[in-house]
Order: structure tokens, then sequence, then C-alpha cells
């Protein structure tokens, strides 16, 4: 069958009408796949919601015990037949739980990757390549200047800003669902042992991730009563990036602002925000893994959800590879 | 370059002045030579190097890389530097390496023009994104980093736990890749030893005198001498070698060869520069105007000679022959001095004359009511001050007349209405300012008139020269510490606001006359302009 038979963009979110069921819908649907547990991709209010574990756990934690009317829960690997058509999971390496979806129906096969990476992560399995018509891919990065540097000499560059600062809180911003996780067991993987401390807001997750087997080791609460003031001085303190906005990273010593994120790389990106110390720590994809995956997987057709598609979009033209952008409104163009 | 290249990275973007000195040090004690001591100079503004046109990296970018997804890039990064650096993919069978700073420098110096874009190419392959980021802004001349000439060696004197007038002291007779001076920082070698003293010295600069400052201070301490309306210079005849400087240190020998030709001085002195008598031969000292047509020339005319003949008005001395007199306080000095004017060309020389006053009123009717029209105010001067490079608070003073003026530094231009609409003739300026983004300029005024037609030439053609940003109508002007344009802006009063930035707001502020003279750290800084206020009532 047609692809677009099977699977096609509707004001809601991706739908495949054979199954009637969407894809990381952006609005309440009867029936949703959701990829992983960002919150452009998992919303509240579904009738039934299917899932890795992992994810279903992280909505449950974000959302409470209502967040959808039903839930099943999604094995790696595993056929689950809906209607006529058949729907697996793969790893998709982005964050605990996040899972790439094919959807296959007479023959022809097509990959939602939600979103992903190649790079080793500790807190989650790797992104495995799956043969398909039609790979669906993001494009959060999708532009040839961005090439992430390895996360290990970003995480070198702060060890060594602790070092050379040690009279400042370095106040590290990070997302607080797998980025904030992923940057402390990276800082741990260096040989770093001092208690790390965490905003509130990351609590849930981190608690999370560690029954979930993740070593973060020793993680304190970065905000005490009154009585027991702390101003973390030569600390690494991490919260999430809108804590910075607030008051709450002035009460540290002559804080340090450093941000964890694929976007730093742009200098001018850094500077906007005002941050000190950027460290290029992406969970998605850069233009080289990009451009690489596609190669590898070779689908017949590529189709772009959200992000830069328009970079993307020329380069598969000048590979003879057809594609196109699904213009899918919703996705977080920053969701990094 | 790695090393360098973090630290340009770091310095971009660290506001506090003393994050910034504490990054300097640690790179400048880790780095090995050369590469710290051209790591200085591209810092300091003293590096040459042949620039490459921005052209070039784009032609060396689109070798490899299709047109359309450069344009993508290029719109998206908005810095072609940043984006050939970024974009930039080695080939696979180039391993990354690090090249030392040091011979990134010697390889482009050394490099002819048929070599250099090959040379480029070669560098970008083998290093990483932000070392051929900071290869790319050495090379096309675009490195802005956010710190001064002054705060590196602030940095330097830190390394050593010297006094940064040492650091200045030594500063122009020093050239890249300064390995003596680093190794007399580290305690490895001795104190470098100037070549000749024939090279510029930097000058001692005054405060200006705030509101009520004096009243602490002792009259009988201080020595008194007007302030005279021309060019400051330092003359040097050191072993056969006779040069005028600016007070910014380039040499302007060749534009006052009446000067040159009869500097018999033994030594450095300090003066200013005036056109018309001196007080010797008992003519009439020139005004600005008439020592303006001497200036920014690069040779001279026979009339402009005879019109407007030059001399030195002369306030200090620096060397005594060889000897280095810096050290000895003002009123030895001052001895010395005479003796030398006594004995110097009297057409061509002259001492600047002490004022005698008794109390602070007393000087300050004086100053208001000076002499002569081309005094602008008086300088005070402790007795028993060394000379020291540099402008530090309390041995010098100086304390102009009204109306007020101050020395500003050009920031935005606009273009002006009816017959100038094709002139940028409405001018924005700034004074210095220590802020938690360290050092930097605060708009305080604007002009958009007080100048001639041939000095709104000469604004123009800066602003259209120096353009760095365009909002609408309004073009943002170079305006760094050691690149940028200073005018005088005169003003009849001065007035607390809370409307503006910077807390002030001038009356008729007019562009009184240009100082090309002088690089914009020279210019004032915002706690003049709120001493000229007075404290909060
Ligand atoms: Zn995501
Ligand atoms: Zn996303």
């Amino acid at each position: 069958m047609k692809p677009d038979a099977l699977l096609y963009p509707a004001p809601k979110g991706l739908y495949c009408e054979r199954g009637d069921f969407y894809i990381d819908p952006v609005q309440p649907v009867e029936r949703a796949l959701i990829t992983h547990g960002h919150s452009d991709h998992a919303r509240a209010g579904h009738g039934h919601v299917l899932a890795t574990r992992e994810t279903l756990d992280i909505m449950r934690l974000r959302y409470g015990e209502e967040f959808c009317g039903g839930s099943q829960i999604a094995r790696f690997g595993e056929t689950i037949a809906i209607g006529d058509v058949r729907v697996r999971f793969h790893p998709a390496g982005h964050v605990l739980g996040s899972a790439q979806i094919a959807v296959e129906a007479n023959g022809t096969r097509i990959v939602v990757s939600g979103d992903y990476k190649r790079r080793p992560d500790p807190t989650c399995p790797p992104f495995e390549p799956v043969a398909c018509d039609v790979f669906i891919t993001e494009a959060t990065f999708g532009l040839p200047v961005f090439h992430h540097p390895d996360d290990k000499g970003e995480v070198a560059r702060l060890l060594l800003s602790l070092r050379q600062f040690p009279e400042r809180a370095h106040v590290v911003g990070a997302y607080a669902l797998g980025k904030a996780q992923r940057l402390i067991a990276l800082i741990r993987q260096q040989g770093y042992t001092e208690p790390i401390h965490i905003h509130g807001a990351l609590a849930k997750l981190c608690e999370y991730y560690q029954s979930q087997g993740i070593e973060l080791g020793d993680i304190r609460p970065a905000t005490l009563g009154p009585e027991n003031r702390q101003d973390l001085a030569g600390s690494i303190v991490v919260g999430p990036p809108a804590a910075f906005a607030e008051r709450w990273s002035r009460r540290f010593a002559d804080p340090l602002a450093i941000f964890a994120s694929g976007w730093m790389l742009i200098r001018q990106r850094a500077k906007q925000r005002g941050v000190e110390l950027p460290l290029v720590i992406s969970d998605h994809c850069d233009w080289a893994e990009l451009t690489a995956t596609i190669k590898e997987i070779a689908p017949s057709e590529l189709w772009v959800t959200h992000g830069r598609e328009e970079a993307l979009v020329r380069w598969c033209q000048l590979q003879g590879i057809p594609a196109r952008p699904l213009h899918l409104v919703g996705y977080e163009d920053e969701g990094e | 370059m790695k090393a360098f290249a973090e630290l340009l990275d770091r310095l971009v973007l660290t506001p506090q002045r003393n994050a910034k000195i504490r990054l300097l040090v640690d790179y400048f004690h880790s780095a090995p030579d050369p590469s710290r001591g051209y790591a200085l100079a591209a810092i300091a503004g003293t590096l040459s190097l042949n620039t490459v046109k921005p052209a070039l990296i784009r032609d060396l970018l689109l070798e490899r890389m299709d047109g359309v997804l450069f344009q993508y890039s290029y719109d998206y990064v908005g810095d072609l530097a940043e984006t050939v650096s970024l974009a930039w993919e080695p080939p696979a069978e180039v391993a990354p390496e690090d090249i030392p700073l040091g011979e990134v420098v010697e390889r482009l110096q050394k490099a002819g023009r048929s070599e250099v874009r090959s040379l480029v190419r070669e560098m970008l392959d083998r290093l990483d994104t932000s070392g051929r980021f900071a290869l790319l802004k050495l090379a096309t001349g675009g490195l802005r980093i956010g710190v001064s000439a002054r705060l590196a060696k602030q940095a330097l004197a830190e390394m050593g736990s010297r006094e940064v007038t040492e650091i200045e002291t030594l500063w122009h007779g020093l050239e890249p890749p300064y390995r003596p001076l680093f190794l007399w920082l580290t305690g490895e070698g001795e104190m470098p030893l100037l070549k000749t003293p024939a090279i510029f010295h930097s000058v001692m600069l005054a405060t200006a005198v705030g509101e009520g400052e004096l009243d602490g201070l002792d009259p009988s301490d201080y020595a008194a001498e007007w302030k005279w309306d021309g060019i400051r210079v330092q003359l040097a005849n050191v072993g056969g070698v006779r040069r005028l400087y600016s007070r910014s240190g380039d040499e302007i020998s060749s534009a006052f060869p009446e000067i040159i030709e009869v500097a018999g001085i033994d030594g450095v002195i300090d003066g200013e520069l005036l056109v018309g008598g001196t007080m010797r031969s008992n003519r009439a000292t020139g005004t600005f105007a008439d020592l303006q047509q001497r200036l920014n020339r690069k040779t001279v005319s026979r009339k402009l000679l005879d019109d407007y003949p030059a001399f030195i008005r002369a306030y200090d001395v620096l060397f005594s022959g060889e000897r280095d007199i810096r050290p000895e306080p003002f009123h030895v000095r001052r001895g010395a001095l005479s003796a030398l004017i006594e004995a110097a060309s009297p057409q061509h020389f002259d001492l600047s004359p002490l004022v005698p006053f008794s109390n602070w009123k007393e000087l300050d009717e004086l100053r208001a009511k000076p002499p002569d029209p081309v005094i602008e105010g008086v300088m005070l001067k402790r007795l028993d001050s060394p000379y020291l490079a540099g402008r530090s608070k309390g041995p010098w003073f100086k304390w102009k007349r009204a109306p007020f003026n101050i020395d500003a530094v050009l920031m935005y231009a606009q273009r002006g209405h009816g017959k100038r609409s094709s002139y940028y003739s409405d001018f924005t300026f700034g004074v210095w300012t220590e802020g938690e983004d360290g050092t930097s300029l605060v708009p305080v005024g604007k002009a958009y008139f007080g100048f001639t037609d041939a000095e709104l030439e000469i604004l123009d053609r800066f602003v259209r020269d120096n353009t760095v940003e365009r909002f609408g109508p309004v073009r943002a002007v170079r305006a760094e510490p050691d690149k940028g344009f200073v005018v005088e802006v005169a003003f009849e009063g001065l007035n607390r606001s809370t409307r503006h930035k910077s807390g002030v707001a001038m009356r008729f502020p007019r562009i009184a006359r240009l100082r090309p003279d002088k690089l914009p750290r020279d210019a004032d800084r915002l706690e003049t302009l709120q001493a000229m206020i007075g404290p909060p009532t």
C-alpha cells in the first residue's frame, strides 16, 4: 500500500486510519502510541496509551495516576496487532524509555523515530536501526553547522572550571527528563564522587532513574530550609533551565551559569541566555549523525517532522533520496 | 590552539573582570612560549598578521559544501567565521591534532599571498571546531573578546605579583611573543632591559577633580600648572634616535620636522604640542583650531610650517640621557626639566609655568579666569609623585574650566536631515563605566552640531568604514578600547536622570572637536560625569 495511506499528518498528530490511532498526538485522542516521555510528545488526557513501561511510569510521575483512561505496556521487539496493522517498539537512545515505533500493514513499513540520538548514553539502551520503506525523522539539529563535540570533553570543561573557580557554585541548567540524569551519570563516569545538588523539580525523575538501576551517585536537594542555608561554593548544582530566570539560582555563592544543551554550540545562543560556561551535550543527533543514520537505514523515502527540515530535505535531494517535510505543529523546535 | 580557543570562548562569555583575569593568568601560566606571547598580542591588539579576506574562507567551505546548505547555515549562525568553523568537515583520512598557536601565527606570518589559501585549508582540517574558530577570527582580523589591553596587563601583573605600572613602563619596548617578559614574570629571568629609551613610554594621566574632592587635600602638597589646549606628546632623543609620539604611542615625527630637527634635549620629555610662539619668544600661543591645521598629516608644506610653527611646552621629564628618572619625585624632575629646556631652542621649547596659589579657592578663581585663551583648566601634581604610567587616582588631577567638557567615544550615528541627509551627522557618544559585565561604554548623550564641514567629512567616513551593526537608520560603530573615535563634547550643564541608563543627562551637548590623537581607552569615565553633578542631595 502507499505509505501515506498507512500514516499521514492530521491536525492532532500523525494518524493511522487503518488502526485508528495517533502517534505522539498533541491533543487528547481515543488511542495514542507514545514514543517517549518529553512533554511535547507525551500529553495527558488520552483514552488509551500504548508506550514502553518506562514512558508510562514517567507519564504517571509527571501527570498523576489519572494521566489516561487505560494503558498498555509495549516491550521492545514485541509485535502488537491493532486491527490489521502491526506495530513494534524499538530503542531510540534518546531518554530512558524512548522508542521508535514501526508501523506495518500490507507489506509497507514506516518507522516513526520520535526523538533519537546515536551517541552512547549511560541512562538508556542505544538506538537500533530498523529497515523500512519510510523513515520519519526529526531534524532538531538538521543544519550542517551542528557537529556536537564529544561529551567527555564537555564534562571535563565543567570539572576544570570547578578547580579554577572553587569559590563559586556551578549551577547547571539541564532539562528535567533525560538531560539532567545523563549529565550526572557522565560526571560520575569521570570519577567525580562529591555530592551533586539538585533542584526540587528534578527530584522525582532522578529518584525514578535510580530505581531503574541507573547510577547517579550521591545526589542531594539543593534547597533546604532556612536553618540549613548552604551556598554550595565549589559544588555542582543541577536545575531545570527555567529556574535560572527565577531568584532560585541567586541564593548560591556567586553562581556560575552553565547550560547543557546542543544549542550551546552557537555562541550567540549562549550569550543571549547569559551562560558563562556552555556545555554542548545533546540528546538529539547532530548533522553528521542524522545524515549517517539516513544512509545506514536507506529508506525509499524520508519524512521530516520537526526542526530544520529544509536543510535535511535539501541534503536528501542532493543524495537522490525522496524526502518531504510533514509540517507537524506542536513539537518544540527547541526541545532540548 | 585548543587552549587559546578555549580561553577566547570563556573570556567572551565571562562577565566579571576578576574572573577574566583569573582565566588569563591560568592560561599564561600553563601555555608554553611562544604561544602565550602571541595570545597576549592577539588580546592586546599588538599582533600583526597579513589578514585573510572573508571571501576566501567562504570559498574554502564552498569547495566542499553545497551553496544552498551553506546559505541556510550562514543565515542561522549569522557569523561567517563561526559558520565555517562549525560546518567544516575534515576528510576522514586527516587525523585531528592540535597545532600550537605559536606555529599558527608564525606560519601565517611567513605565508606568501599564493600560499595562504592552502595553508588555511590545511589548518582547518587539522584543528577542532573551536580551534578553527580561533584561527579564522585571527586570520580575518575579527577577534573581539571583550578584554582590553589594560586588563591583559592587569593579568600579567597578577601573574608575576607585580604592579601594573611596572608592566606599563616596559610595555612599549617589548614585542610579540614577549618571551623575556614572561620569563621575568615567572621568576625565570631578569627584568627585560629596554634596548633604547627612545621607545614610547606610557604617559602619566590625571583624574578629574570630583565635587568636594580637594577638601581633604593639603594645597601645599601640590604644584599647579596650566592645562594647555594642544595635544599631549612625548619627545625622545636617545643615542642619536629622535622621535615624537602622540599620547597613545603613534609616531608623528614626520608631521613635525621642525621639532625633530632641533630636538637636541638628551632624554625623554613629556609636554603639550602647540603652535604659535613660545613664551620665550614672546609671541601668542595658537589656538587648537590653528593646531588642527597641522594634525593628521603625513608631510607638511613650507607654508604650513611658516603659518603654524609648532613647539613643545614641556611638562615633565622621564629619562635624563639614558637614566630613568621616573621614580624621582615631581619637584626633582621639574628641576631637571627646567635645566634641559633652558638649553634648548627658545622658538621650539618652553617650560609650562607653575601657577602659585595658597588655597583651593584661590586656585578655583584662577582656573575660571585663566590669563590665556588657550588654557583649558589647571593640573594639580603632587610634589612627591613619581612618574607613573597610566591613570592612577591621587597623584595628578585635572581641573577643567567651564563650560563642561569631556572626551567621549562615538557609539552610534544616524543620517542627518535636509542638506545633511547624505551624511551621518547625528551622533551618540558614550563614556566608560565599570559594571557587572566588566568595563563597557554607556551612552551619555547625542549631538548633531559643533563640528565643521571638514570634520563632518571625517566623521562620516569613519562611520561608513567602521559600522559593526545596523538598526534601521542607525549604525553602531566600532568602539573598543583600542579602536574607535574620540570626540570632545562640550555641554552647558549636567542633570541627574532616571530615564537614561547612564543616570546623567547633558544640557546642550555639542561636539567641540575631534580627538584623533586619543584612543577610546583615554576617554572619560562615567564617574567623572557623576562627580560633575556632585553627591546626591
Ligand atoms: Zn524528546
Ligand atoms: Zn521532540
